[in-house]
């Protein structure tokens, strides 16, 4: 019993932990995609400079005095962190993208621009910030919450800290308020219906103007939760969610591209499958050592932890043989 | 004053003119039918009036304002509506949904319109919640032409509505456009079965290399002798 809550904390709490950050990222990725046609490669860093906002905002919080218990000053300046990395994600649009595509260019054209994007967000967190590794909890305490499980010889407990359990509750709260705007409001739909015809949205009249705005917003914002999330659960540093943009992109092609749904899905399973598989199996094989026909090793891993990321490339490669656009069927392009 | 006028266009993608003085005039209870060999520019004249391509001369005159080059966003919501040849439904949504994106410019309760839309095609309300991308291109047709109507317009553009469909579909939809007219909407289209649109047309437009080489009622131009032998096939 100890071992399968072992598992439970190593997989299932870190998975759900993971697959929540990889999945919101990814709908921003996939949002972007649907409406502007191009692989949105600076996404990674918006999310760290969401993070970075709230980092400084939760410093002014503190500073103020405030604060409280309940929640860690990163969750409980979100929002505002939020508003503002919208605001941002439009002023990158209007400076670098919107340009672009004034002149006609290229989703590939596009793609490299948000490597620009990429290297001037990374260069200016680097000119404030350093190089170094920030915490949200140099102040504060992480709360760990332990679950003891009633029964007999279970001597461990089921772990989570508090930001975990609290960017759970965000995700869950982030994808039901973004399945009521695109299928109940007037603005969600046209965003719905320029996704799927770009020409007959223009042709009925839909504001395709406000409709990108609109993407920029909500990736925006999505990004700064996302990277907050991830901060909260790790440690801030330059390039915090440049190094999981690779494994977010995937998910949102495992997903479909265009479709929101299919990103979240493609989310928790590469999360999933990355927590399963860089996961000691040898622990779950040792209360059966005596019936197993072989030596169970001390290590036994799908993949060891550095190799994390190759996970991610398996599944796309697997899933995109079954269905060669996704799970939920998105663009081909 | 016509509803809507069209003098001497010119206008292409950004190359050569593929319009060269094309003229027209519609009035509110017409039915206008464009006819005319492959590359005459038949397409590219609705596009034009609807702000999808570069007008470089001429005027084209709507409830007797000047539009050319205004774009659909402005254009819905003086009254124009257009359904193109291809690509006219939203797939992934349903029925519904793709009725209310017509209706996006609008700010007013619509419930009202689309009831019309659907008296108009039963099919529909049965079929409301599924995708139109499921559908029947005779019944995905049908929901081009019921989005197009839920912005209300006085003139609506059809890009050859019969293309594609078999002919039992083609009588249907042409019925179906003869009774839109008869509720109010002018209709301007542009058709390859010539002969059978032009039946039922109060104004023809044959067109050829980019302007008009005949102008008269449908049944005068099935009558002209040289219409009929160069354009309508003997």
């Amino acid at each position: 019993m100890n071992e399968l809550i072992f598992f439970f904390n190593n997989v299932v709490v870190a998975g759900i932990v993971l697959g929540s950050i990889y999945a919101v990222g990814a709908i921003g990725v996939t949002l972007i995609f649907g409406i502007l046609r191009f692989a949105h490669f600076a996404h990674g860093d918006m999310m760290t400079m969401g993070a970075f906002i709230a980092f400084l905002l939760a410093m002014a919080a503190t500073a103020l005095g405030i604060t409280t218990p309940l929640v860690p000053t990163g969750f409980l300046v979100l929002p505002i962190a939020m508003f503002l990395a919208a605001g941002v994600a439009l002023g990158l649009d209007k400076g670098f993208y919107a340009p672009l595509r004034k002149r006609g260019a290229r989703p590939v054209t596009l793609l490299i621009a948000s490597i620009g994007v990429t290297l001037i967000i990374q260069g200016l967190i680097r000119l404030f910030f350093g190089s170094g590794t920030w915490s949200f909890f140099e102040i504060e305490t992480k709360q760990l919450i332990r679950i003891p499980v009633p029964l007999e010889g279970v001597t461990r407990t089921i772990n989570f800290t508090q930001p975990q359990l609290l960017m759970v509750i965000c995700t869950a709260i982030a994808v039901l308020a973004l399945h009521v705007f695109l299928t109940r409001s007037r603005l969600g739909k046209a965003m719905r219906a320029m996704a799927d015809n770009a020409d007959l949205a223009q042709v009925s009249g839909i504001n395709t103007k406000l409709v990108v705005r609109v993407t920029w917003v909500i990736a925006g914002a999505l990004a700064a939760m996302a990277g907050t999330m991830l901060a909260l659960d790790v440690s801030l540093k330059p390039d915090l969610a440049f190094n999981i943009v690779l494994p977010i992109f995937a998910a949102a092609i495992v997903g479909g591209l265009g479709q929101s749904y299919g990103a979240i899905a493609g989310g928790f399973l590469i999360g999933f499958a990355e927590t399963l598989s860089i996961f000691n199996w040898s622990v779950l094989l040792r209360p059966l050592a005596n019936a197993l026909p072989f030596e169970v090793p001390a290590t036994l891993a799908i993949v060891p932890t550095e190799y994390k990321l190759t996970v991610a490339f398996v599944i796309l490669v697997v899933v995109l043989l079954w269905r060669p656009t996704g799970i939920f069927k998105g663009a081909s392009s | 004053m016509a509803l809507l006028e069209i003098t001497d266009l010119v206008g292409g993608y950004g190359g050569a003119p593929i319009l060269n003085g094309v003229n027209l005039a519609i009035e509110q209870s017409d039915i206008g039918v464009i006819v005319g060999p492959n590359g005459a520019g038949k397409s590219t004249t609705l596009k034009a009036i609807f702000g999808l391509l570069k007008v470089t001369g001429g005027s084209i005159r709507f409830m007797g304002e000047e539009i050319q080059n205004a774009l659909p966003d402005r254009l819905v919501p003086k009254g124009l509506s257009f359904v193109p040849q291809e690509k006219n439904v939203f797939v992934s949504m349903s029925v519904e949904e793709n009725l209310e994106m017509g209706a996006f410019t609008r700010r007013d309760d619509f419930s009202a319109t689309m009831n019309w839309v659907y008296d108009m095609f039963p099919v529909l309300r049965e079929k409301r919640r599924q995708p139109a991308g499921e559908l029947s291109g005779g019944q995905r047709q049908m929901v081009a032409m019921g989005r197009a109507l839920m912005s209300q317009p006085k003139l609506l553009l059809l890009d050859e509505p019969s293309a594609g469909l078999s002919p039992r579909y083609v009588l249907e939809i042409f019925e179906q456009i003869v009774k839109v007219n008869a509720a109010g909407v002018a209709i301007l289209m542009v058709e390859q079965n010539a002969r059978q649109a032009l039946a039922f047309a109060s104004r023809g437009f044959v067109l050829a290399t980019g302007r008009n080489r005949f102008t008269g009622t449908g049944q005068e131009l099935i009558a002209d002798p040289e219409v009929a032998k160069s354009f309508l096939g003997g």
